[in-house]
């Protein structure tokens, strides 16, 4: 008998019995909280939170009635919040301005698939501003809750901690709203208001606190690292032949390269991360990965502001100490979000590095002069356009591929041509899904911010059924057999989606693709791709017994 | 919790109405009523519109979070989407503009439904769009129509608004097209918030507050000029008095004026004053957004966060002393022998 935090308890039927239009009788502040497992995830452990300094370290349980909070957790929280009032313009005028017009109520992957009107962007935020609207403004003062205003209480403190930890920070209702009201901000200034009563998810704390010490959310201490990366530069050899080299801290390079460290444990991320060290030892890039940098990915962005700074120090510290000219990044959702709109405020000015240039092409990467940043399919597709790499898109010619726009480099920073235009350079079979769920308009996997743990399982499955709907739209129309993306993120969790709203289709990144397209210099007669599956019509021929 | 919502809102509609009434009946009233309930109901207005804007500017803007509905720019031969992404102040305001003008983040909308199998449908949905945009555009209209109550001789402007506005030239007097657009489209608005079960669910006594008030006003300008025909003389005399702060003949305007006017007068004045205090601010705020008002430019231009603080990291040098022998051991290079 599968458990709840397993997909076969899921029964596909019973998932989809999802009725939108009929909300509880009982108005939202009257319907308590239906917690069922498979629909939260649990606390943050206190050895994590011990890591980090973070208040009020303690074991507890989602299902006690004492959560333990501090004696004086109301004032903590009210305070906590007329000091963000006060820091955020957002968070203010997000509060103020909107009209509940609605327009946001069915953009939200978790309403589409779940049904549960608090999943609705606009009232996950009600759950927010009421309190708000309570302590801060006259109406609500005046009015109490004939205005949308209502107590802050324990309650209250619950279902924020099950809500906010039901959105995934995807930004696809910011799109829809006509004052841009941003549910992600909304949601990261309730989870910062909820840490300061020591209220966080483990599955977001506890990469945290493994970033803050080894550098990366999965605790891979640098001989592990190493280790590692050798086990792929055996199944590279094995694949290719080519033996390379791996460069780890090394000063003087000229480019850091700071993937997600997703990309280093498990399939298919491992492909990615295969084919980054291919790419670049066939252009003889002059990098270096960094064991203390050896992450990108940063889940203080599901934690707090402070917490986005803290674990992204490491990247421009380590620039410097290696003394490289710029930085390369790899492919990662969340990351970029940080990379691109945080980083260069948060920890920068960059002043000691240089404008990013490729040593190729001579390609100024003007885009990336303050925060000396570039994109990896940033610098994919200024090489292809510069025929740069040796490509060979037949060898893909199996592959029948649609492209998921990851959220944070859709909605955060708007690249949408570039990993296209690289995946039809090293792909002949491509295929978009429907525009409703692509570029801007795409929909999350439904386990980003934290969310992708197996205790969450009925969340992450109704989460993802819109973009498992499209993906399999196009199996059916296209015959589409992979999804490619460029979120290590994704590659851990759409893998499930697909797996259970779109059997039989694969995840891959970007890199695996252009890495098997590629015909590199003094590879052997190839026969295998880097999953060490045979390429169909490169077959080995010695095994088919059909030699001339 | 709903059926309260829209109840209370509509008595307190009815009951501002019947207070503006009664104060046009009683004798002696007018003044109160004609001239210093529309001052004060100025004065809360435009102080509490600057407080709120002031209270909104006053706040930092510490990260650059746009939303980027397009094509970033990066590479010379990618083309940029310049509105939806803007990378300087030109397409930031554009952005904003068509945002303002034309509610191009709405115009987006799309209804998703979920049918039998798992498949998920997505349609164009511009009702809302619509009606917004109907109402909000004949509002305008409407408000600069009236410009012609406080000013003598009447600006070009405003004539040729009324003559366009116009056209259809039925009745006595004129119908104006924006009359019928704003009771179209707030009766549309309302009915969409009381029939959509899920813009329903979340409505709260603001949002049918603001819809009553508006209809209440609009309904009560429409019977003034089509119906009971009201003295429009004295009403802009009344109206000019005020704009040209001459109380005694405003004053004198205001005694002359049937009780309904004062109906309608009044409901506008609780609007001024509900103006601010209510979600109507959305009207300034929108200038505001960080996510539409910002360009994409955050790894071109560095931006400042003004209250920016040291904050608690992990050092390499510590880093490295955890691990030293480790990585001496995995051949990493290390600071330290």
């Amino acid at each position: 008998m599968a458990k709840f935090d397993e997909v076969a308890y899921y029964n596909r039927d019973d998932l989809l019995k999802v009725d939108h239009d009929s909300p509880p009788q009982t108005g939202w502040m009257d319907t308590p909280v239906d917690w069922r497992p498979g629909s939260y995830i649990y606390p943050g452990k206190a050895k994590n939170l011990k890591i980090l300094d973070l208040p009020n370290p303690r074991e507890w349980a989602v299902t006690d009635d004492d959560w333990k909070l501090p004696e004086n957790w109301k004032q903590i929280v009210l305070e906590g919040m007329a000091e963000r009032l006060k820091k955020y313009r957002s968070f203010k005028l997000f509060m103020d301005t909107c009209v509940r017009c609605g327009a946001c109520a069915d953009k939200c992957h978790f309403f589409i698939g779940g049904g549960d009107p608090k999943n609705m962007p606009v009232l996950r935020a009600e759950l927010l501003r009421s309190v708000y609207r309570k302590d801060f403004t006259a109406m609500g003062k005046v009015l109490g809750k004939l205005a949308g205003a209502r107590e802050l209480t324990v309650d209250v403190i619950k279902e924020w901690f099950y809500y906010f930890y039901q959105c995934t920070e995807c930004r696809r209702c910011s799109v829809f709203c006509p004052f841009g009201i941003d549910t992600a901000e909304i949601t990261m200034f309730a989870r910062e208001l909820m840490g300061l009563l020591g209220l966080y998810i483990n599955w977001a704390i506890e990469p945290v606190a493994n970033c803050y010490r080894f550098g990366n959310h999965l605790a891979i201490p640098p001989h592990g690292m190493v280790d590692t990366l050798d086990f792929m530069v055996d199944d590279i050899e094995e694949a290719t032949g080519i033996k390379l080299e791996v460069p780890y801290n090394k000063k003087g390079a000229e480019v850091l390269f700071i993937p997600p460290s997703g990309d280093y444990v498990a399939a298919p991320g491992i492909y990615t991360c295969m084919g980054y060290m291919l790419m670049f030892h066939e252009l003889g890039l002059d990098y270096t990965f960094s064991t203390y940098a050896s992450e990108g990915g940063n889940f203080g962005l599901f934690t707090s502001h402070e917490m986005i700074k803290r674990l992204n120090s490491k990247i421009y510290a380590e620039a410097k100490r290696l003394g490289v000219k710029w930085i390369l990044g790899g492919e990662c959702g969340h990351m970029w979000r940080v990379l691109h709109q945080y980083m260069d405020t948060c920890n920068g000015p960059a002043d000691f590095l240089e404008v990013p240039k490729s040593p190729f092409t001579g390609t100024v990467f003007e885009n990336a002069r303050s925060s000396k940043v570039v994109h990896i399919t940033e610098f994919f597709a200024d090489l292809i356009r510069h025929g740069k790499l040796n490509l060979d898109p037949s060898r893909n010619d199996h592959i029948r591929v649609t492209f998921h726009d990851s959220c944070n480099p859709a909605r955060a920073m708007g690249i949408f041509e570039e990993p296209r235009y690289v995946i039809k350079s090293v792909c002949n079979n491509f295929f978009e899904m429907p525009e409703n769920t692509i570029r801007e308009q795409t929909f999350c996997c439904g386990g980003g911010a934290g969310l992708g743990t197996d205790e969450n399982m009925e969340m992450r499955l109704r989460g993802g059924l819109p973009r498992g709907a499209a993906v399999r739209y196009v199996q059916e129309k296209h015959g589409v057999n992979q999804l490619a993306c460029m979120c290590a993120i994704d590659r851990a969790t759409l893998v499930t989606v697909c797996d259970y709203w779109a059997p039989g289709v694969q995840v891959t990144g970007i890199t695996e693709l252009v890495a098997n397209a590629t015909i590199f210099k003094g590879e052997k007669k190839r026969t295998q791709n880097l999953r060490l599956e045979p390429i169909p019509g490169m077959e080995d021929e010695d095994e088919d017994g059909d030699e001339e | 919790m709903n059926a309260t919502n829209v109840l209370v809102s509509l008595a307190a509609v009815v009951l501002l109405f019947l207070v503006g009434l009664l104060g046009g009946m009683g004798s002696g009233l007018g003044v109160l009523f004609g001239v210093v309930i529309p001052y004060l109901a100025l004065a809360v207005f435009l102080v509490g519109l600057v407080h709120r804007v002031l209270t909104w500017a006053g706040a930092p803007v510490p990260f650059r979070i746009t939303t980027t509905c397009g094509q970033e720019k990066s590479l010379p031969w990618i083309k940029q989407a310049k509105l939806d992404n803007p990378s300087s102040f030109p397409g930031v305001a554009g952005r904003m503009a068509l945002e303002v003008l034309f509610f191009r983040s709405l115009l987006r909308n799309t209804k998703s439904e979920l049918h039998e199998g798992g498949k998920v449908a997505y349609a164009t949905s511009l009702g809302l769009w619509l009606g917004a945009m109907a109402f909000h555009w004949s509002m305008l209209v409407i408000i600069l129509r009236h410009l012609r109550l406080v000013s003598s001789p009447t600006p070009a402007f405003v004539a040729f608004i009324q003559q366009v506005d116009g056209f259809l030239e039925i009745s006595v007097p004129v119908l104006y097209v924006s009359t019928v657009l704003f009771l179209a489209a707030l009766a549309y608005l309302l009915w969409r918030r009381l029939a959509q079960a899920q813009v329903r669910y979340i409505s709260l006594f603001d949002d049918y507050f603001a819809l009553f008030l508006l209809l209440g006003i609009g309904l009560s300008g429409f019977w003034l000029r089509h119906v009971a025909k009201t003295d429009i003389v004295a009403v802009k005399e009344l109206a000019v008095g005020l704009a040209t702060v001459n109380l005694g003949g405003a004053a004198d305007a205001a005694a002359r004026i049937a009780p309904l006017f004062y109906g309608h007068l009044f409901l506008v004045c609780a609007l001024l004053v509900y103006f601010p205090l209510s979600k109507l601010v959305h009207m300034p705020g929108v200038f505001l957004s960080p996510t539409r008002n910002l360009a994409n430019t955050n790894r071109m231009v560095r931006h400042v966060n003004p209250w920016d603080y040291p904050v608690k990291t992990h050092s390499y040098e510590a880093y490295e002393d955890e691990w030293r022998e480790k990585m001496k051991a995995s051949g990493v290079p290390v600071e330290k022998e």
